[in-house]
Order: structure tokens, then sequence, then C-alpha cells
């Protein structure tokens, strides 16, 4: 059943309605702008019950009385659920996403729908509906995106988990430019229904936390076969809190060049994440440097990739059936066109229109066919790193968080924001983001490791070993 | 126009068919469909597009598709992916259709049909493919606004595509005739064209007798019956060639078919290809079909039509029209088997099925499977009739209606109880009988004998009537030729 760990101690003795209310007085003394909707009342009788289960010593769920939170794009039965856009005003979710489930049958208690960029969209999470979210000690400072309200609302413990989805970067990043732990597993180990569509073959659900055992124990549950989602992975799923048997000395690590230099690299990131190299290899870690030649590529690759699975996913948002529809129009095109100019955002049609574009009959293969071609270079690309080396290790992103309004008015540089992650996404292997100190304004700096295909068992454990043994600080 | 003038063309036809798969849900949803239904009553989450839905695929579809492939000998594609179609249109709640636009499960093929009684004709075809229907606008229940019942949204389809190859509306009748009745066949497709189950485009063009250059093509839509899709081809055919005796051009158009009118009427012009921007559907993976699923796909296939009537013809000896039109319904071939499992009088219980048994079914309106009597009792009838010598018309008349009211009993049974098995067929009673008859009519019999061999109607007549209809009037008829050629009238006539 459950394995005995700190954190689960002191829920015991807290009782889980204490521990609720804990959380709730954080998010009321300050929210952040980090929840879109609370549901306090719905938590507080699960504690309640879970309580008295407790008291009768009735078997409980793995999750119990873990206080969650969710991206606003995981739908929660009966609960609303609008992608921090406005063209979803008013929708109450008819299904539940199986993560969501999964996480309820083991006694999970969800607080709340959390902040984000508008359908994972953005770098800042400055695209929302709902308005921007603060960065957790700098009130001027974006939290970063697509996943700010879940990045945020983890680090001042207004949930102790959240799941999030990271299509190029949009749990990772976010969880950097906090000082929190960010997982994104393998393309199709978590299913992807009652999950909002950004990019189908990018979409990942993610997990943000500051405990690695957390993030075993939801991913535990929440990994494997779906019947609503045929794409998921009937890999099976281990028990990620599981030991794993091996010698974290001999571990192969490579570290990638070309993310260790360039203007973009912000100049503490680069000297953190070297020092961080050179103390494992004082330690005696083989780490070696390699060579990603397709960097300059990734982000036009998946900018193509994800705006054209964008631009059809969001075609059904189209005022006929649910949500936002304009109040004024005489036939079907004028409201069709006012209904997704007026609840569309700047940056969401930005992206409709180049994903338009990019699969028209006359450009698809000039620019979608192309980038399916590089996409499966670098996957390639990867498995032939991932055959001479377990892990590789990387600034999570080349700068610290950045101010709010800094760069929305440069889509570009919003855009770079996501240049280490995206390489991950478009492979479709494991990464997770870990704190590793921060710069001179104390903003978190933080280290990325990605790992072969479904290896999130080994990856997680050996994040947590490189905590221990103080070559991460893990944020804490 | 004179015939003549149109023989100086060659017609150019292709047909498109859509026929709506019979599974027991959607394509992607797990929701039923059911035409006539309460509109959006059978509409989950996934046919209405809601935000966080997925596609999950029915693996029966393929199954029919494949089934289909399979009887058509076409090829079938073993590394298969669905595409995204986008359009925008109300019916359609995500904004595009899920369809096999560059892997179609099955390619190439044919459908062999007959042209005439002799003539036989391969319909080859391009495609066949997966995809899924739309929803269905209303725009004449409210007037100024257009409803959408999406029941049918999701429902599985399969397109099949034939080459250009068909030349006649004839032949376009025939291909479906012929392509309807293997779908129903194989359990794919109820083919019923006026609810929409089975729906066909044409694409028409002509072109002079000679010439290399195909004419411009013409899509015609709204065809409600096989019918209509022949005269409409008909009709499109004469309006072509006689625009082009005009020396004029034929506009590359989509036309509707007006059935009241016969004619074919302007919808839209095709200037430039609507651009649908296909690309691969990210949300189904792959599907492979592996040699293993499709051998075990190709042992389930039901013997096709084809395979069925050669059977039919060598194994029960019946002629090819009586082949054909048991096999007309496979449940009726399927039944008539079923009859002769144990007796070999194929003949007559041929002619059982397409006598009695089909009128009471036209009569009733009911197919084959709801027919009360079960084929044993079939069988003990034809037995009834060919080895205990109960006529077929005795057995049509007084036994059939009393076994369809009492299926429990058995002809035997019912035909004691009618006194018609036991005296009457005694071959001496009937000799005696005719010989009295013959006795009281000496003055014909003679007659007969000189030759007006009409006069058997005359006994016959007498016979029943005697009788009261409780004989088999074959071996009443050879018993009375016996008679009466044997018949000393003179030895009679002094007796008088």
């Amino acid at each position: 059943m459950l394995a005995a760990h700190h954190y689960f101690f002191i829920v015991i003795n807290q009782s889980f309605q204490k521990n609720l209310q804990n959380h709730i007085q954080n998010i009321q003394q300050k929210d952040h702008n980090a929840f879109v909707n609370l549901y306090f009342e719905e938590a507080q009788k699960k504690a309640k019950a879970l309580d008295e289960k407790q008291q009768k010593k009735e078997s409980i769920g793995k999750m119990t009385g873990k206080i969650i939170g969710l991206k606003d794009l995981f739908c929660y039965q009966d609960h609303p659920v609008q992608a921090c856009s406005k063209i979803l005003q008013g929708f109450i979710a008819q299904i539940q996403a199986t993560a969501v489930q999964r996480l309820l049958d083991e006694d999970a208690i969800i607080i709340g729908h959390q902040n984000c960029d508008e359908f994972g969209m953005g770098a800042s999470n400055e695209n929302s509906i709902f308005g921007p979210v603060l960065h957790p000690t700098h009130d001027n400072y974006t939290p970063g995106g697509s996943s700010g309200g879940s990045a945020v609302a983890v680090k001042k413990n207004m949930c102790s988990i959240a799941l999030g989805t990271d299509t190029g970067g949009s749990v990772r990043q976010p969880a950097a430019f906090c000082g929190v732990i960010g997982l994104k597993p393998t393309y199709a180990r978590i299913s992807r229904h009652g999950v909002i569509a950004y990019a189908s073959s990018l979409d990942t659900v993610g997990i943000l936390s500051k405990s690695i055992q957390s993030i075993q124990q939801t991913l535990t549950v929440v990994a494997g076969q779906d019947i609503w989602d045929n794409t998921v992975s009937r890999k099976p799923v281990p028990v990620y809190t599981n030991p794993i048997q091996e010698d974290k000395k001999k571990m192969r690590i490579a570290y990638i060049k070309e993310m260790m230099m360039g203007d973009i690299l912000q100049t503490s990131v680069q000297k953190q994440t070297k020092y961080t190299i050179e103390k494992m290899k004082k330690l005696g870690y083989r780490v070696d440097e390699i060579s990603f030649p397709y960097l300059s590529y990734v982000l036009p690759t998946y900018h193509i990739i994800s705006n054209a699975e964008a631009s059809t996913n969001l075609a059904r948002y189209d005022g006929v059936r649910y949500g936002y529809r304009t109040k004024n129009y005489t036939n079907l095109e004028e409201m069709y066109t006012k209904t997704r100019t007026e609840g569309f955002g700047k940056e969401v049609k930005r992206r409709i229109l180049l994903g338009t574009f990019v699969l028209t009959a006359e450009r698809y293969r000039q620019y979608f066919l192309k980038a399916q071609k590089v996409r499966r270079l670098v996957q390639d690309y990867f498995l032939k790193i991932f055959q001479s080396y377990d892990y590789i290790i990387t600034p999570t992103t080349p700068t610290t968080a950045f101010a709010h309004e800094a760069y929305s008015k440069n889509p570009q540089k919003m855009y770079s924001t996501d240049l280490y992650t995206v390489p991950a996404s478009l492979a479709g292997i494991p990464a997770i983001a870990l704190p590793n100190g921060a710069d001179h304004k104390g903003l978190p700096i933080s280290i990325q490791l990605m790992a072969p295909f479904f290896e999130e068992h080994r990856l997680l454990h050996f994040a947590e070993h490189l905590m221990e043994i103080n070559v991460v600080d893990g944020g804490l | 126009m004179t015939d003549c003038i149109i023989e100086k063309y060659i017609p150019i036809i292709g047909l498109e068919v859509h026929a709506q798969l019979i599974t027991k849900r959607k394509i992607f949803a797990p929701e039923a469909a059911v035409y006539g239904a309460l509109p959006n009553t059978y509409t989950s989450a996934i046919t209405l597009a809601h935000p966080g839905t997925l596609p999950s695929i029915n693996q029966a579809a393929i199954v029919q598709a494949i089934k289909l492939g399979l009887s058509c000998q076409a090829n079938i594609t073993t590394y298969n992916h669905f595409d995204r179609k986008n359009y925008c249109y109300p019916d359609l709640t995500k904004g595009y259709q899920i369809t096999q636009n560059s892997t179609p499960i099955a390619s190439k093929g044919f459908i062999k049909i007959q042209t005439s009684d002799t003539k036989e004709k391969k319909i080859t075809l391009t495609r066949i493919h997966l995809e899924e229907d739309t929803g269905k606008s209303l725009y004449n229940i409210s007037p100024g606004e257009g409803l959408i019942d999406y029941n049918r949204a999701g429902t599985p389809l399969i397109e099949i595509v034939t080459d250009p190859v068909i030349s006649s509306g004839e032949e376009a009748y025939q291909y479906l005739k012929t392509l309807r009745k293997l779908l129903r066949h194989l359990d794919i497709c109820d083919g019923n064209m006026e609810e929409g189950s089975l729906r066909c485009d044409a694409n028409i063009s002509v072109m002079k007798k000679g010439d290399t250059k195909w004419g411009t093509k013409v899509e015609v839509k709204n065809m409600n019956s096989m019918r209509h899709v022949e005269l409409a081809i008909q009709y499109e055919i004469k309006r072509q060639v006689e625009i082009l005796q005009k020396n004029e051009n034929i506009m590359s158009a989509t036309r509707m078919y007006n059935a009241t009118t016969g004619k074919t009427v302007h919808m839209r012009k095709k200037e430039t290809a609507n651009d649908y921007r296909y690309f691969p559907e990210p949300d189904i993976s792959p599907i492979v079909i592996e040699k293993k699923w499709l051998e075990s796909i190709q042992a389930q296939m039901p013997l096709l039509p084809e395979q069925w009537l050669e059977k039919l013809i060598n194994t029960y000896q019946l002629s090819t029209y009586d082949a054909q039109n048991i096999l007309e319904d496979k449940h009726l071939a399927a039944y008539y088997e079923a009859v002769c499992t144990d007796i070999t009088y194929y003949k007559t219980a041929a002619n059982w099925i397409l006598g009695p048994i089909k009128s009471y079914l036209n009569e009733k309106n009911i197919p084959i499977q709801a027919y009360p009597l079960q084929t044993s009792t079939v069988t003990a009838i034809i037995r009834l009739i060919e080895e205990e010598n109960v006529h077929f018309s005795i057995v049509v008349q007084k036994i059939h209606p009393i076994l369809l009211k009492k299926t429990t009993k058995t002809p035997l049974e019912v035909a004691k109880s009618l006194g018609v098995w036991q005296t009457l067929d005694e071959e001496k009673n009937l000799q005696t009988t005719i010989q009295k008859i013959l006795n009281q009519h000496i003055a014909k019999v003679k007659t007969y004998q000189n030759g007006k061999k009409g006069l058997l109607g005359f006994f016959m007549g007498k016979i029943m009537q005697a009788t009261k209809g409780k004989v088999n009037p074959k071996k009443a008829n050879d018993v009375l030729k016996t008679c009466i050629e044997n018949h000393s009238c003179a030895a009679d006539e002094g007796l008088r």
C-alpha cells in the first residue's frame, strides 16, 4: 500500500483537515493569482471523510489527503474548465480526465483549478483571460508558463502536487522559474483523456511538486493504459517509489555543448550549471561533453508542428455547441468569425493562423513535412546519444525568470525561453527540472535531466540521488 | 435529341458510394448510431467534440472495411493511419473529419456486374477507406434557424470509389445493385438509400468517340435511390452532349438531382479545389493490419454471393434463375440450405420456398427470419409431397395455413387430421373413382379417343369435384390417361 515516508507522517499527525486548512490559509493569505477556481468546501468535506476513515482504520488510497491543484486544462467532472480562455466561458466539464479520476480513486483532495496561459500557449502566464500570475517571490516577475499558476501554488504551499501539461516546456520552465521540481514524463506515458488539447503529438501531462517522492507516487497512480486514449503506451507502470539497485557512480552522463554557450544563455545559469558538472566530476562521475547539432532547428520545428496541430485542435471552439458565442451576428459566417475573434487571445490567434498556413496544400511540404522530418532526426539523435549515455544534463532554461511584459511584444524572444526544453518534447523522452541555486536577484536556477524513453523510474531516483549528495540543491 | 447523336459520345462515369457500417457503437465514440431516434439523444461528449475528448477507434469498423476489401479482391493496406480533413460547418463538431486520405484501408479490387443476361463487366475500384459521418443540418423545421441533429455524427462510414469505368446509367444501376447485395450479404451495411445509410455521388463526363482527352467532369449529388442514380446519369449525359453539340463548354460543377423533375440542377462551381489541409491524425495511433489478423478475418469470411450461386447451381442442381431468386436474400438462401440438409428433393424445396413461403413473406411484408415455421417443418412438408404423394397444391392451400397457426404440429399430423393423407392417394380408390366417372360420360370418352385430347380437362374437373380436391392432380392425370385410353366404350355401351 503506502510507502512510509516523511510527508505521509506529517499528514497523519496533523490530520487531513488540518493539513488542508494550512494550504487554504496559504491561498487566502496571498494567492498570486495562481488559482482560477477554488473548491474549498468540497475539499473540506473530503478531508473530513478521510479523517473519519483514518480513525476507523479503514483502508485508504495511495494519495490519501494529498492536496492537488489542476492546471485549467484538466477536465474535473461537473466543475468549470476553460483553458484560461474566453472562448470556453461558462463551460462545465462533463467528462473526467483519466489522470484526475485516478487521483480521486486514491483519495487525493483537489483544491482548485490553476491559472495558465490560454490553451497552454505561452511561457509567462501572461496570456490568460484571468490575468497574469505573480512570481512566488518577486511580484514584478513572471512565474513562467504555461503552467505558471501550478508552479507558484506548489512553491507557496497552496497545494502539494499540481498536474500541469508540458508541450514544449510548460511544466519544466515554470518549475525552473519558481524553484520547484517539474517532471515531463515520456510522451504517451499518461493519458491525455480529459486534458484540453494544444498540440496532440507533443502534449504531455506533467507533475509539479517540491518532493521527488510525491512525483513518484503521483506518476505511479496516473500513468498507464487507458481505454479513452488509444495513443497511451501499454507498457507496464512500475512503482516509481520502489528503490532501484544500481551503482549510481557508474552512470554515464552527457552535457550538451551547444546548451552551455551562446548569447541567449544567462551568465549565472551557465556558471551554476558548469559548477554542478564540475562537482559531479570531482565526486567521480563520468560526465562528457557531447554535441547536439540540431539545436538551432528545434524551435522552428516545434512551432510548425505545434501550431499546425493547434490550428485544427482549436477548430471545435466555434460557438455552435458550447462556450462563448458572440452577441451580434446575422449569419453563420459572421457568428463564426466574431465568436473566434472575440473569444481567443492574441497569442492563440497568432498560432492558429500560422498553423493554418503551414498546413495549406501549397506549404505543407515546405513546412509541415519538413518539420516532421527534422523531428525524426532529433528523435534518432537522442536514441543514438542514449546508446552511450544514461542521462543528459542541461540547464532547464537559458535564463532565470523575466519581468512582466518584458517579452510580451517580442514573441521570438518569448519562444526562445523554451530552447532547452523543446528538444525532449520533440523527441518524446522524459525530462525533469530540478531547482539548483539562484542568481544574484535570488531568482531560482534550474537544471534539467533527460533520460531515454520510459526511464522515468531511473530518472527520478537519479534526480533524488543528486539531491541527496548535494550536487543539486533541490530548492530546499 | 436522337440516340444516334448520343452514340457519337462516350460517357465516362465514376461513382463514390458512402456506406454506413453496421456496428454496435460509433467509429470513435462509445454510443450507438441509431437512425430515426429523437434528435441529439445519441451524442456523447466525444461526438460533440467537448474539450479534452479523444477518438477511440472501434475495431469492428476496421474489420467490416477489410471484409469488403477482401471480397472485392482488393489490396489491404498493412500500415494505416487516419487523417484530418479540415473544414468548418456546424454539423462537423471537431472542425475536421477523421478520414483516411493517404492510406485507404483497401485499394484496387473490382466488383463484377451483369450488363445483360450473358455479359459481365468488372467495375474496378480505386479505393475503399474508413471515415466518420457528420451530423445532420435541418433547415426546414424552424424558420430562420438551422437546427442540427448530431445523432448521425460519428457513424462509421466506408467510402467506395470506382475507377472511371462505368459507361451508362444502367451500368451504374447494376453496379449499385451488386454492391448493395454484397454489403448486405457481408452484414456491413443495410443498404437503405432512402434513409441515407447508402449514398451515392456520380462523377460524369462525356467525350466524342475518337477523342483522347476526357471531357469536363460534373459531380451529381442527392440521389436517393438506385433508380435515381440511373436516371440522373442518363439525364446528365444527354445534357452534356447537348451542350457539346452546340459547341459550348461544360462547366466543372456540382449539381443536384431533382427527383420530381428528373433533372440535375446547378449547385456550385468547382473553381478551385477546396484546401482541406489534410494531415495525419495525431490522436489515433497508426493501425497495423498484421498478417495474422488479416488471416483470421479471412477465415471468418462467409461464402460470397458469386460462390454461393455456384454452390446452389452445382450442389443443388438448381437453374440459374431459381438460384438467383433464392440468393436475392442471403437469409433465404441459408434457410433453403437448412431445409435441404436431410433431403435431396432440391427442386421441390426451391419451388416451395420461392412459391408459398415467398408469397407469405410478401403478403405479411416480413423477412424470412420472421417466418414462423422451422426449417425442419419445411423439410417435413417436402417429404409429405415427395414421399407421401400429398399434392403440392393441397399442402399450399390446406396444410400450410394450419401449420402457420399451429407451428408445433407436424405436416403429417395435419394431413392426417384433414384426411388428405391415407385414403385419397391410394391408387385403387382413385382408379375406381375414375372408372365411375368415365362410365358416366361414355360419349365424351369416345370423342376423346377419336382425338379430342382437350377433354382431359373436363374429366380432371369431374375427378376433382368427386374427390373434393383431395387428390394429387398429377397422379390423377396419369391414372386418367391410362384409364381413358384403355376404356372399352362398346362393352360399357352394351351394359347400358
